[in-house]
């Protein structure tokens, strides 16, 4: 009944400076908004990361050639790798569930007078199974046709986008790479788009026909492997190291002349990434956060102050310091909670305008919402507990002679 | 019945390391149902006096017995307790909350004293000032005279054991200041206890008790009949 009382009170002192409450809230407002939107912004980056290595499987290693390196940074014309290595991890290491081996080139292509450019990847059938691709209509490249060296493609949606437009089905037709004819057999369902570019701007042709036909070479880029289990990753990348070392001829305490990277780790490595960047921009708003609190302290001083004859006459009344402090403090975690409410809708808004107007994906999380609530709460508490403390520390009778 | 002792209250300021004694020595007795003037010139001590008895200040020294409770030591909590329920104050300046209507400036009394029925209790007390048809009038909407009915009923509201009112017509024309102090006199026929401070005589004769204070001392106390 008291609390009751004591809360309209607070309501109504709120109430009867609406402007200044409404200024001294905006602050949690926009902290409160800002910390949910850049949290939306740092989880869905996340998000988008996990979810395009996901995709791809989280059983995989990627063996490159060249010296282990951290980062993206790669020699890219070491041609250490061969596509016996590939059959010998396949053949040798135990809990390999297939392998495929590619070579990859950006080419132009040509249909009519439309052209567009786009990677070529050489490889082999299990290249399907193992990246987790799917051929939605005709066929992928069988073993006939990496025998024969034939001239056949499988195109992604984008290409198929690029040169054909969107109804039309492009198995039979023939297009030209680097001015050599190729005839599309089959078309990739669409994957989307990932941190790594776009996935479905892809032309997939037999590795031999790669090698021989398009770039003249005869080694390997990168062979991917597929593992039978995640547990077993680290198991089977020793073995694979130890085997390539092996028939590379490495001697003891050289350097590998081939990395292995796993999938796991890389997401890490991404994870770790967007960690860092949504801490970063989760203590800006932070900081946005607490100047509003002190806003808040701000207001209520001057509150205090201009309502000194107010307690005054409370404390002649007969309240107690417990019942001033409570009104304050009241007021003051009113605004905050308010104001915090207030900035999850708003920062509501920001993360679905941010993800409509630009590439960035929101996700807003359970989580986000219940930290910047407590948080605006604990902002209202903590600022507000000194001005409200002075209040109720003022005796009654200099209150009641305050001009 | 003996409702207000006070015994060799004494009270002492420091300002700026001077001490200055406010109080001297004061003994008191007041009984149920009294309507005492307490009079004097500015500086003469009673200001202070009348917070002491109002249980707004605690005396340096001496006793002060309200009810027969030794109410000189206790804290702010329990002085505060000790205001809601057994003082009612009324004030020159009438001490109204501006943004609070008529009704809801008397109940605040008893919001504070957690008392049920807080409605009826408030508008009784509205109802014994003659101010029932205002209620809803915030106090900027309320002539002097009126705010200072008010100001009377949120003092009853509670039926404390002593009114302490002070200078309650010095903001008010001699007309309505008259109509205030028969408001008192009605009160003080009801049995309602009922301390005075002011330094007008026209005021004081009101009263059936006068105490005169002077330097911080008693120089005299008269019954009139």
């Amino acid at each position: 009944m008291l609390i009751e009382e004591l809360f309209m009170t607070s309501v109504r002192g709120i109430i009867a400076n609406k402007l200044r409450s409404f200024l001294t809230m905006l602050g949690i407002i926009i902290g409160v908004a800002s910390v949910i939107t850049m949290l939306a912004l740092g989880e869905g980056a996340k998000l988008k990361v996990s979810n395009s290595i996901k995709q791809l499987g989280t059983n995989l290693l990627f063996i490159s050639p060249g010296i282990s390196r951290r980062g993206p940074i790669r020699m890219s014309n070491v041609q250490t790798l061969t596509f016996e290595d590939a059959e010998a991890i396949k053949s040798e290491i135990p809990y390999v569930d297939n392998i495929a081996p590619e070579n990859s080139r950006n080419y132009q292509i040509k249909y009519f007078n439309k052209n567009t450019n786009a990677p070529v990847y050489g490889t082999i059938p299990s290249y399907e199974y193992v990246r987790n691709f799917k051929t939605i209509d005709g066929r992928f490249i069988n073993d006939n046709d990496l025998k024969t060296m034939k001239r056949v493609c499988i195109i992604g949606q984008t290409v198929k986008n690029e040169l054909f437009g969107e109804a039309f089905s492009p198995i039979g037709q023939e297009i030209k790479i680097k001015g050599i004819t190729f005839e599309i057999i089959g078309l990739l369902e669409e994957k989307g788009q990932s941190n790594f570019g776009d996935n479905d701007n892809i032309i997939i042709v037999p590795l031999t026909t790669f090698q021989k036909r398009l770039a003249g070479v005869s080694h390997i880029q990168n062979i991917s492997v597929k593992i039978i289990s995640e547990n077993l990753m680290s198991e089977a990348e020793k073995l694979i190291e130890e085997l390539l070392r092996k028939r590379h001829k490495i001697k003891q305490g050289a350097e590998n002349d081939f990395t292995i990277r796993n999938q796991a780790e890389f997401l890490e490595t991404m994870n770790e990434i967007t960690k860092t960047f949504t801490y970063l921009l989760a203590g800006v708003a932070t900081v946005s956060l607490i100047v509003g609190g002190i806003g808040i302290m701000n207001i209520m001083l001057v509150s205090v102050t201009e309502r000194t004859r107010e307690i005054g006459i409370r404390k002649a009344i007969g309240a107690t310091k417990k019942n001033i402090l409570f009104q304050f403090l009241l007021e003051s975690i009113i605004v905050s909670v308010t104001g915090g409410i207030l900035g999850i809708a708003l920062g509501y808004g920001f993360s679905f305008l941010a993800s409509k107007l630009t590439e960035f994906d929101t996700y807003i999380t359970i989580d986000s919402i219940l930290i910047s609530f407590l948080f605006s709460v604990s902002i209202g508490l903590f600022f507000g507990i000194y001005p409200a403390n002075k209040a109720a520390k003022l005796s009654p009778i200099e209150a009641l002679r305050y001009e | 019945m003996e409702i207000v002792k006070l015994e060799n209250i004494c009270k002492k300021y420091y300002l700026d390391e001077i001490e200055i004694e406010v109080l001297k020595n004061i003994n008191l007795s007041i009984n149920q149902g009294e309507f005492v003037a307490i009079m004097g010139p500015s500086g003469s001590g009673k200001t202070t006096l009348m917070s002491i008895l109002g249980c707004l200040d605690s005396p340096t020294s001496g006793n002060y017995y309200l009810e027969n409770q030794n109410v000189s030591h206790l804290t702010d909590n329990e002085l505060a307790k000790i205001r809601n329920k057994k003082i009612g104050f009324v004030f020159q300046t009438f001490n109204l909350l501006s943004k609070s209507n008529a009704l809801e400036n008397v109940k605040l009394p008893l919001i504070y004293g957690r008392v049920k029925n807080k409605n009826e209790l408030a508008e009784q007390a509205l109802n014994i000032v003659g101010l029932s048809d205002r209620k809803k009038h915030k106090p900027a909407e309320l002539s002097g005279g009126q705010r200072q009915r008010v100001a009377i009923a949120r003092a009853i509201v509670t039926t404390p054991s002593i009114i302490m009112a002070d200078e309650p017509t010095g903001n008010l024309d001699s007309k309505t200041g008259l109509e205030i102090m028969n408001i008192f006199c009605e009160l003080h026929k009801k049995g309602v206890t009922i301390i005075l401070v002011t330094h007008e005589q026209d005021i004081a004769k009101y009263a059936k008790r006068k105490i005169y204070l002077k330097d911080g001392l008693i120089i005299s106390d008269e019954r009139v009949n």
